[in-house]
This record gives structure tokens, C-alpha cells and sequence, in this order.
């Protein structure tokens, strides 16, 4: 399909062949893999509710290019992207999508609640801005500890009409918490639109009658999402306390799986996956600069496909769980892994 | 190589479906996220996307057909170049059948798990708190609370108090007094009034492995916070397949203080031990306010302390010991007898053994049993004392629908039916929100008489 040249097909001096490449790679990666879990749903091998990230790639990459190991995140329900940005395999989070051995949560924790110790990742919530004060808590423990870790924090704009934000907003700046929170403005909250929801709509201004600093940042452009958020970290870093980036994203299929999607038109989305795709701007960049050859980005396809459906295949061949599980994992009869003596 | 298009489940529950309308024709170049056709359900009109790309080989379902059962072929994706027909008899399926789901809880879950396996009753531990001879200090249920956190937090780095008015006030009721002086404010957290805020937050710190003391200044205000208490720090363990333990103590005091009406009087026990992933520990003596604290604070899961602003001022006796802490799940028995079994928690005890000594002096001996922590609950102590005396009053402050009492009633009706002489009495709060006049508090409380009576109803006397 053609497609407009980006305004902006020349790649700044500062980001490298190399992380663009890697920006293509990541966000494809969660496209694919996204379209594919909506194809396992279709053939009933998912159940339940079923949150897919197409169209907000550029988000989650761009903000896990200026993470550091140590740095926590914390997202919603919405957390296939999260989890494969951060490095958790794709063969473990579709086989939690399938209710299998193999997944993240040991099938026992569904597409809304997956946990990676190891890769700092915190879930996974399936309620409704929850994660905001957790991801606080993340953040103050870090503080506590006396290290220079961050927590990003992302919650969408639906979320951020709940009271439980404005709450932790205050005790994190009060406490300099070192937490980036990241709204998602997808424009719906399920079915409703900011301007159906929301009287004043810089989600990011209301920051300030906290004192926090924050920005709105275009979610569709990786490079612009980095920049910002290499912004955001370095000031948490340095022990300012909380920042907020209000990422103006698009979310292309329904809320879950089951949205019948009436409460938008298809020219809107159309609009927006033919002008702001943000894979294909990064693609654009990649060719129109040099960086890369059709050659080079089909292979590069062909190896992002081969993990998606080696994640499927995995996922459909995993056992269920044995049903002893039903009654593990109830209660820790230790301390837990990962505890402060890590992340001292 | 062609591949078939099956009919997609849209939703968790769909079986059917109306195949409304088809947006690509045959012959049409399909790509990934191209919406190929509209299905109908009862619900909704959904937009069906492609996955794969390739040409749409043959429309298998026309337009209009209702009742198009999911995973049905509804039309064949070819590849450019390849021939309808071949597609026809190369076709395989991209799809396989979702896993069985027949088996019914009946076959793979164990409800009621732990009351079937109780048929024979283990004996229960009844090893003495401390050794015998142990020297003992008197002490009140708020300074036992305070030195047991004191102890924890000298012992343990990573423990803090967070919660609204426990540091520079000392505390609401004085439980954290001196804390401050002691630890900082680092450690001695002073809060806002947020309490699903800071009880996210002290979650939060949980799960990165801190170990959060979080106070409530009473656990009436919790119910604000209920979220994070169940869905965030009770479920996360689980959720994670074992891999976030949430090592945190919720505490406050809970239940009726005096005089304060409906919304600061109410007993929150029997809500709190309906959860599986939280542990429920209700004191009644100094000895276990201190001895179950320390325990708490070092448990690698989430538990709720149930703390009484009125038990706050008595005194016991407490063991002087460096180390002192109590098991969960191990009930004391307060007073012994042969008559009756009474059982009782937190300020239900002060009730349970007024009534004790007045029916002694009718020449009726109950056994008191204090259950101490009501998640794990010590099934086995009660079981044997009902063994013995074949007669059992439950002794709670809260209300009487799905109470405490109502879950040991079943339980032992399962587990020791024969044994009993008379039906089991759930003695409660009333079914009413609390008064504030003086003459109704006092009737919608439970009473040392009500125990009495109850008494003499299943001894028949």
C-alpha cells in the first residue's frame, strides 16, 4: 500500500543504525505477535478477555530504550507489549495466554496477569489503575533501598480518572519517588472517548497542581517517545522525585476482543494506521536513510515471524497445568525471590 | 499453500454466529489486518480481521447465513499464483480445536478439601507458647504491639511503619508512640488520609521485597483500600505462578470501640478469613498481641491484624523473653473443662471467660477455646474439645450472616456430627449497624449473659 513519505525520513545524528533497527525489530515483534494472539483467540485456544497493543508499539519501546537493568515496570491488563519490550519470551507469554504449563504464571494467571521477577516486570493488573499506587510502591522500596532505579509506570487515560491516581500522584512527589508514570492515551477508555469522559484533557497538566513535571510526547514516533523519556528517567534518577509523559497513542482493534467497535469509525482508524503507523514510519527511516535494505528488513520479518509461531506452536503444545496447581502457590512458605538484599 | 478462514469466536461465550456481510470478494488481494467480513452475534456486530495474507481463494460461507457454528470454514486463502481448485483439495485447516474443557470441577477440584480429609482428627499442638518457668512481665496490649514491632524493626532492616498519625503524632491510639524517636522518618512513615493510596503503595514496596507494617488507623477506613488488600497482595502470589510474594502486615484496630455508631463499629474477622492468600490473626492477650505480631511481620505473606481499641488498655502477663513468637494456626486453650466448648477470638475471649466464671458457679465447666489466628484456623483443637464435652458455642462481636461461627458450625457438623449432643449456638453481634444510643449499643453487642444462656441451652439446663 503506498503511503505518504514521513515528514521526517531522516534519521536524527544521534540515534544510531543500529537501535533503529532494534526499535523495527521490538515493535514488529509485538505486532506480530499481538495479531497472532487475536488469531489463537479466534480459534477459541485463548479465553477471556484479551487486551491487544496494536497500534501503541512505539510506547513501550521507546521508553524501554532508556531503562537500565534494575529499572521496574508496572502496567495494566493491556501487557503483552510491556512484557515482550522488556525481554520476557514470547514462548512463555503465549503459553499464559493458552492457560499452560509453560507460561509466564503457570497458566494460572491469564492474559491480564503475567510476572517476571527476573525481568523486573511487576504485571499485569487487571484493575483498573491499581498499578498506579503499586508502581509507586516499586518506586518507594527502590527509594528505601538507596539506589538509583526507576519504575515506569503506565496506565492509560481511562485509568487516570480514577481517584487512587491523584492519591499516589501526591505521596510521590511528597516522597521524591523515583517513578515515571507513563499515560497511554489511546483516546478510549473501553468504548469512551476522552471528550465523553473528561472535562480538561492534558492528562499531563494535572500533574502540576502536585508539583509534577510532565509532557505530552507523540506515541506514534519511537525517537520522539525516547527522547522524552530519557527526559523523565534522568530526573528521577537524580532524586527530583516523579515524572509524568502523557503518550498520545492509537489502539487500532477494540478494547479486547470482544468490541463491536461502534463507537468509532473505520476511516478514523484507517486514517491513523495509514499516516502514523509507528512501525512503518521507523521502516521509512530505515529505507529512505540507507539503513537498511528490503532485502535486510524482509528477512528481518521472516525472523520475527518464525518467533511468533514458534510461540504459538509452544503455547499449543504445552501441557495445561497439572491440576495439582489449583492448590500451590497459595501461601509462600519462604521468603520471597528477588528480595531486598537484589535490589540493594 | 491455501489456508482455510474459520469461523472466529468473538467473545469468551460465543458458539454461533450470523456471517453478516463479506468486505472482500473472491479474487481479492487479502493483508493482515484487513477486515474481510462483518459476523453478527447476539450481542454485537463485530469486524473480523485477516491474520494472514494472501487471496481470497473461495467464500465457503455466503453473506446472510445465520447460525455459523465457531471454527466452521467460512472461506480458503490462497497464495498469489495458485489456483482455486488446487486450494480445494490441498486446504488444511489453521486452526486446531481448543483443549477439552469437559472435565467439571467435580473431577479436577477438591472443594471443601480440608474438611474432607479431616475424618480423623491429627492431634493438635498443644506445646506450651514458652517453657514453664519462664519469668513474665506485665504489660497492656499496647505496649506488647509496640515492642514487637520495635523488636522486628531492630531486627530487620527492611521493615517499616507507614499509615496516617504514626510518627510525629505517636500515633492515633499510641500503638507506634516513640517509634519516631527511635527509628526516623524513614522508617516511621507519616501518611496522608489515602488510604487505597498508601495501601497501594506499602503493596507495592511489598512485592519488591521490603516488609511494609501498614496501620490503618481503624480498619473501617480499610474498606477504602479493600482493593489492593485482596486483589493486589491476597491473589499476586498466585497470579504470578509463585513468583511475587507480598510480605506485608495490614494492622488497626477492628470492631466496635464505644459510642462511635455504624460506620467506626464493625467487625471485619469473618470478611478477611473468607480470602485465601491473606492470613487473619485476631489477638485477645498481650502475650499473642506480641507473640503473633513478630510472627506477622516475619511471614512471607500478607496478613491482617485484627487489633481491639478496647483491649488495647488491659494488662496481661507476658513472657520476658529475647525472641518470642507464637505459630499460626495453633488455638489456646484458655480455660479447660468438660461441659461445653466455647469458642472465641480477640475481644469475643473477654466475653467467653466472663460467662466461663459465671457458669462455674452454676456447676457448669466450658472449655475455652481462643482460636487466635482465623486464617489458618485450628480445626483440629476444636475438634477434639467437642470430642469432649459433645456441646459447642461459637463467641464472635460480628454480624451473624456468614459469620465465623456460621463456618465452624458446618465444619463440625462435616467433621464430628456424632459427637454432638445438642446443635452448635453462633453467639454474634446483632443483624442491625451499630447505634449510638447508649441502651441500644448495648443490646446490639454481644454480652457475657447471651453466652450464658446459650450455654444452658445446649447442656440443657
Amino acid at each position: 500500500m503506498a503511503r505518504k513519505p514521513s515528514l521526517q525520513a531522516e534519521v536524527p545524528s544521534n540515534v544510531s543504525k543500529d537501535e533503529l533497527l532494534k526499535y523495527y525489530r521490538d515493535m514488529l515483534l509485538i505486532r506480530r505477535f499481538e495479531e497472532k494472539a487475536g488469531q489463537l483467540y479466534g480459534m477459541g485456544l485463548i479465553g477471556g478477555f484479551c487486551h491487544l497493543y496494536i497500534g501503541q508499539e512505539a510506547v513501550v519501546v521507546g521508553l524501554e530504550a532508556c531503562a537500565k537493568e534494575g529499572d521496574k515496570r508496572i502496567t495494566s491488563y493491556r501487557d503483552h507489549g510491556h512484557m515482550l519490550a522488556c525481554g520476557m519470551e514470547a514462548r512463555g507469554v503465549m503459553a499464559e495466554l493458552t492457560g499452560r504449563e509453560g507460561g509466564y504464571s503457570k497458566g494460572k494467571g491469564g492474559s491480564m496477569h503475567m510476572f517476571s521477577r527476573e525481568k523486573h516486570f511487576y504485571g499485569g493488573h487487571g484493575i483498573v489503575a491499581a498499578q498506579v499506587p503499586l508502581g509507586a510502591g516499586l518506586a518507594f522500596a527502590d527509594k528505601y533501598l538507596g539506589n538509583d532505579n526507576v519504575t515506569f509506570t503506565y496506565f492509560g487515560d481511562g485509568a487516570a480518572n480514577q481517584g487512587q491516581v491523584y492519591e499516589t500522584y501526591n505521596m510521590a512527589e511528597l516522597w521524591d519517588l523515583p517513578v515515571v508514570f507513563v499515560i497511554e492515551n489511546n483516546q478510549y477508555a473501553m468504548g469512551t472517548s476522552v471528550k465523553r469522559s473528561t472535562k480538561s484533557t492534558t492528562f499531563f497538566g494535572r500533574g502540576e497542581a502536585f508539583g509534577i513535571p510532565g509532557e505530552q510526547v507523540d506515541g506514534m514516533d519511537v525517537l520522539a517517545v525516547k527522547a522524552a523519556g530519557e527526559k523523565a528517567v534522568a530526573h528521577c534518577r537524580a532524586g527530583k522525585g516523579p515524572y509524568i509523559l502523557e503518550v498520545m497513542t492509537y489502539r487500532y482493534r477494540g478494547h479486547s476482543m470482544s468490541d463491536p467497535a461502534k463507537y468509532r469509525t473505520r476511516e478514523e482508524v484507517q486514517k491513523m494506521r495509514d499516516e502514523r503507523d509507528p512501525i512503518e514510519n521507523v521502516r521509512d527511516l530505515l529505507l529512505t536513510g540507507g539503513h537498511a535494505s528490503e532485502d535486510e528488513l524482509k528477512a528481518l520479518d521472516k525472523e520475527i515471524k518464525d518467533i511468533v509461531n514458534d510461540s504459538a506452536e509452544f503455547a499449543k503444545e504445552s501441557p495445561e497445568p497439572a491440576l495439582d496447581e489449583l492448590w500451590t502457590d497459595i501461601y509462600a512458605a519462604e521468603l520471597p525471590q528477588g528480595s531486598a538484599e537484589e535490589n540493594a | 499453500m491455501a489456508t482455510e478462514i474459520l469461523m472466529p469466536a468473538l467473545s469468551p461465550t460465543m458458539e454461533e454466529g450470523t456471517l453478516a456481510k463479506w468486505l472482500k470478494k473472491e479474487g481479492d488481494a487479502v493483508k493482515s489486518g484487513d477486515i474481510i467480513a462483518e459476523i453478527e452475534t447476539d450481542k454485537a456486530t463485530m469486524e473480523f480481521e485477516a491474520v494472514d495474507e494472501g487471496v481470497m481463494g473461495r467464500i465457503l460461507i455466503a453473506e446472510g447465513t445465520q447460525g455459523v457454528a465457531v471454527n466452521t470454514p467460512i472461506a480458503v486463502l490462497i497464495e498469489e499464483g495458485e489456483s482455486v481448485d488446487d486450494a480445494a483439495t490441498e486446504s488444511k485447516p489453521a486452526q486446531v480445536q481448543a483443549p477439552s474443557t469437559k472435565e467439571g470441577p467435580d473431577d479436577q477440584g477438591q472443594p471443601g478439601k480440608s474438611a474432607v480429609e479431616e475424618v480423623k482428627t491429627p492431634k493438635p499442638d498443644r506445646s506450651p507458647d514458652y517453657p514453664e518457668g519462664t519469668k513474665m512481665k506485665t504489660m497492656t496490649v499496647r505496649e506488647a504491639l509496640r515492642e514487637a514491632m520495635a523488636e522486628e524493626m531492630e531486627r530487620d532492616e527492611t521493615v517499616f511503619l507507614m499509615g496516617e498519625e504514626v510518627g510525629e503524632y505517636q500515633g492515633a491510639y499510641k500503638i507506634s508512640q516513640g517509634l519516631l524517636d527511635k527509628f526516623g522518618p524513614r522508617r516511621v512513615v507519616d501518611t496522608p488520609i489515602s488510604e487505597i493510596g498508601f495501601a497501594g503503595i506499602g503493596t507495592g514496596a511489598a512485592l519488591a521485597g521490603l516488609r511494609p507494617i501498614v496501620e490503618f488507623m481503624t480498619f473501617n477506613f480499610a474498606m477504602q483500600a479493600m482493593d489492593h488488600i485482596i486483589n493486589s497482595a491476597a491473589k499476586t502470589l498466585y497470579m504470578s505462578g509463585g513468583q511475587m510474594g507480598c510480605p506485608i502486615v495490614f494492622r488497626g484496630p477492628n470492631g466496635a470501640a464505644a459510642r462511635v455508631g455504624a460506620q467506626h463499629s464493625q467487625d471485619y474477622a469473618a470478611w478477611y478469613a473468607a480470602i485465601p492468600g491473606l492470613k487473619v490473626v485476631m489477638p485477645y492477650s498481650a502475650a499473642d498481641a506480641k507473640g503473633l505480631m513478630k510472627q506477622a511481620i516475619r511471614d512471607p505473606n500478607p496478613v491482617i491484624f485484627l487489633e481491639n481499641e478496647i483491649l488495647y488498655g488491659r494488662s496481661f502477663e507476658v513472657p520476658d523473653l529475647e525472641d518470642f513468637t507464637i505459630p499460626f494456626g495453633k488455638a489456646r486453650i484458655a480455660r479447660q473443662g468438660g461441659d461445653v466448648t466455647i469458642v472465641s477470638f480477640g475481644i469475643g475471649m473477654a466475653h467467653s471467660l466472663e460467662a466461663a466464671d459465671m457458669l462455674a458457679k452454676d456447676g457448669i465447666e466450658a472449655e475455652v477455646i481462643d482460636l487466635r489466628t482465623l486464617r489458618p484456623l485450628d480445626y483440629n483443637s476444636i475438634i477434639e474439645s467437642v470430642k469432649k464435652t459433645n456441646r459447642l458455642v461459637t463467641v464472635e462481636e460480628g454480624f451473624p450472616v456468614g459469620s465465623i461461627g456460621n463456618h465452624i458450625s458446618a465444619y463440625v457438623m462435616e467433621n464430628a456430627f456424632d459427637y454432638l449432643d445438642a446443635p452448635v449456638i453462633n453467639c454474634t453481634g446483632k443483624d442491625v449497624p451499630m447505634p449510638y444510643a447508649a441502651n441500644l449499643e448495648k443490646h446490639a453487642l454481644i454480652t457475657p449473659a447471651e453466652v450464658v444462656e446459650a450455654v444452658k441451652k445446649v447442656t440443657y439446663k
